[in-house]
């Protein structure tokens, strides 16, 4: 009995973590991406991993608040890095991506390699940075991620405007006094809080997902900021709940990855089988507006057809109209059929109808004041 | 016209400003002055540095060395007098919003820090989307607009902004010929009103028929003042080197009007 008990207030704690975690992500997600900063994430959350190590070595603790602290120094550390490397390098910016991405892991990896060989009994589960472990996740660990998470909020919130405009256009921004850089700095210090407040449950090398993700699948499904933010941060919870109940009940699946994997298949659907932008829609509009190009066509040299004859409405051979147009006749054919503009008297024979002349008629005439 | 020059009366004074990206001089030693309730075109070859010169003027850019005033003032306390049109170019058209509210952005360095536009906004906003031909697109998506009506989305903007002097860069660039005109006309409107407006431009053919003065630019400043005065053969001859020929060759009969 207390067995089940304890096991619905760890996956009640678990949940309510990776809730916190997907609303977070998503909300900041939506700036990343807007900002084109989307590998910025990347790189914060992999640069964050020598700090969660230092971190434990200098407190020698596995308390939550002392790694995010860590953490978050290394993390915007290496967004500094990358900044001064654009700034005074000739590398371009992706190079410094990979520089600082690269050196930072491979620097928190050494050090985590050390801390396994230390007597302390505290240093178990660290490892759990790299791929997340949402089973060791406390109380207390959730307590602080609230309490980051609704500073995010707060500045989100009292800043929306200034991020809108800082996102869309900051020359114009600075150009009616507004401290772009500082303001820059500030988004960017609440996505290295963000990104850090997930990686215990996520992970330094899956973060990154949860920075792109939530918001590339909501742009699909919306063209309002405010409706795109809120979105993204439901796409992120829903994810962490799915994420979270599948590995609570299926042994042995990570927490963090199924979350990731969870956000992942919305962000598929999202891309194809969303109204307007998503590949499915696009495919059909195209084969809609070929279809109507065919029958404009046909219609067209059907007009031609019949200006040489004395009646318009004279009906002609498939074959013979199929010669002068391109593509399979017989489908155009059909589709003007359907829609009334020709009739098809005797099998092979296809005229005009009225409609269809006074169709041809005004499709000739934009073709003509087009040309 | 305000040609009688002194450094009180300058809309825009420049001095000594020089401008340089890495160890290049982009803009070496410009001098100029505009005096209010011009329309001054900033005219020179690709790469002669004229939206450098442009966002020097409004801070924008950290120059080298110099100094601008706006009005007689810093850029800083001048902020809510200047009205600016980036290029289109520069910022993502698939932002998520609409046309509105692009326009209403416009009045965010007046409404300040948290203050969110409200109704006085949208009303403003939709004035200048109607003063621009746009009345009938506030709702539209920024990616179902085209290149023109992006332009004027960014004008009505830049008007919303209820500026003393406006910064334009390229408003001409890559708009149909209705565009082109309405946007001069609206130009011409804000001089009317003893507004200063400032355009980098590229068109030599239009100059004369768009705008009453014109600053000369190559890196170093070639010559500024009203066109009748500065645009001489000799100035463009220096401002554009060996292909004025065909320049001048276009340009004299307008010159001598």
């Amino acid at each position: 009995m207390t067995e089940i008990i304890s096991l619905n207030y760890t996956l009640i704690v678990v949940m309510i973590g990776a809730f916190i975690l997907g609303i977070t992500s998503g909300i900041l997600s939506s700036f990343a991406v807007l900002r084109q900063q989307s590998l910025l994430g990347d790189v914060i959350s992999h640069a964050a991993l020598p700090g969660i190590a230092f971190a434990f070595l200098f407190f020698m603790t596995k308390h939550s608040l002392g790694l995010m602290i860590g953490a978050i120094i290394s993390g915007w550390l290496g967004t500094f890095l990358v900044a001064m490397i654009v700034r005074y390098t000739t590398l371009t910016r992706d190079a410094a991506f990979g520089i600082v991405l690269s050196v930072f892991f491979g620097l928190g990896i050494v050090v985590l390699s050390y801390i396994q060989k230390l007597p302390s009994s505290e240093k178990a589960g660290l490892d759990s940075f790299l791929f997340g472990s949402a089973s060791t996740i406390l109380l207390s660990d959730i307590i602080t991620m609230a309490i980051f998470a609704s500073i995010i909020f707060i500045v989100i919130i009292l800043f929306w405007k200034e991020f809108k405009l800082l996102s869309f256009d900051r020359h114009f921004m600075s150009s009616m006094g507004f401290p772009t850089e500082r303001l820059d700095l500030m988004l960017t210090w609440l996505l290295v809080i963000g990104i850090v407040i997930g990686l215990q449950m996520v992970g330094v090398v899956l973060m990154s997902a949860m920075m792109i993700a939530p918001a590339a699948a909501a742009r699909q499904w919306t063209s309002r900021l405010g409706v795109l933010v809120i979105l993204a941060g439901f796409f992120g919870l829903i994810s962490g709940g799915i994420g979270t109940l599948f590995s609570s009940y299926i042994p042995h699946l990570s927490t963090g990855p199924m979350i990731v994997i969870s956000i992942s298949v919305i962000m598929v659907f999202s891309l194809f089988f969303a109204p307007h932008r998503g590949v499915l829609w696009h495919w059909y509009k195209q084969r809609e507006y070929q279809a109507s190009i065919r029958a404009n066509t046909m219609l067209v040299n059907m007009l031609l057809f019949s200006e040489s004859a004395t009646d318009p409405y004279h009906c002609h051979q498939l074959s013979a109209l199929a010669a002068i147009g391109r593509g399979p006749a017989i489908k155009a054919m059909k589709e003007l059929s359907n829609k009334g503009f020709v009739h098809n008297p005797k099998e092979d024979l296809w005229g005009l109808t009225p409609a269809g002349f006074n169709q041809a008629k005004r499709l000739q005439q934009s073709l003509d004041h087009d040309s | 016209m305000n040609s009688q020059l002194n450094d009180d009366n300058a809309a825009v004074l420049v001095q000594d400003l020089t401008v340089a990206y890495k160890e290049k001089p982009v803009l070496w030693d410009i001098d100029l002055k505009i005096p209010k309730g011009v329309l001054l075109a900033i005219v020179g070859p690709n790469g002669a540095g004229k939206t450098t010169l442009l966002r020097s003027i409004m801070g924008l850019l950290k120059p080298a060395a110099g100094s601008v005033h706006i009005f007689g003032q810093s850029i800083k306390q001048q902020k809510h007098n200047i009205g600016y049109m980036p290029q289109r170019g520069n910022v993502d058209w698939d932002f998520p919003t609409n046309a509105l509210d692009v326009v209403m952005m416009g009045r965010y360095g007046r409404l300040g820090w948290f203050k969110r536009p409200g109704k006085h906004e949208k009303k403003l906003a939709l004035e200048a989307l109607d003063r621009v031909g746009m009345a009938n697109f506030a709702d539209r998506q920024l990616n179902q607009l085209s290149g023109g009506q992006q332009q004027r989305v960014f004008l009505a903007r830049a008007l919303i902004q209820d500026a003393e002097i406006y910064f334009m860069d390229e408003p001409f660039v890559g708009v149909d010929a209705v565009t082109e005109k309405t946007i001069i006309q609206l130009l011409k409107e804000l001089r009317n009103q003893s507004k200063t407006v400032v355009v980098v431009h590229h068109d030599l053919q239009t100059l004369t028929d768009y705008f009453d003065w014109v600053a000369l630019l190559n890196v170093r400043q070639i010559a500024s003042g009203p066109i009748s005065d500065v645009l001489t053969d000799e100035n463009l001859k220096l401002t554009y080197g060996g292909r004025s020929a065909f320049l001048t060759h276009n340009q004299s009969p307008q010159t001598e009007l």
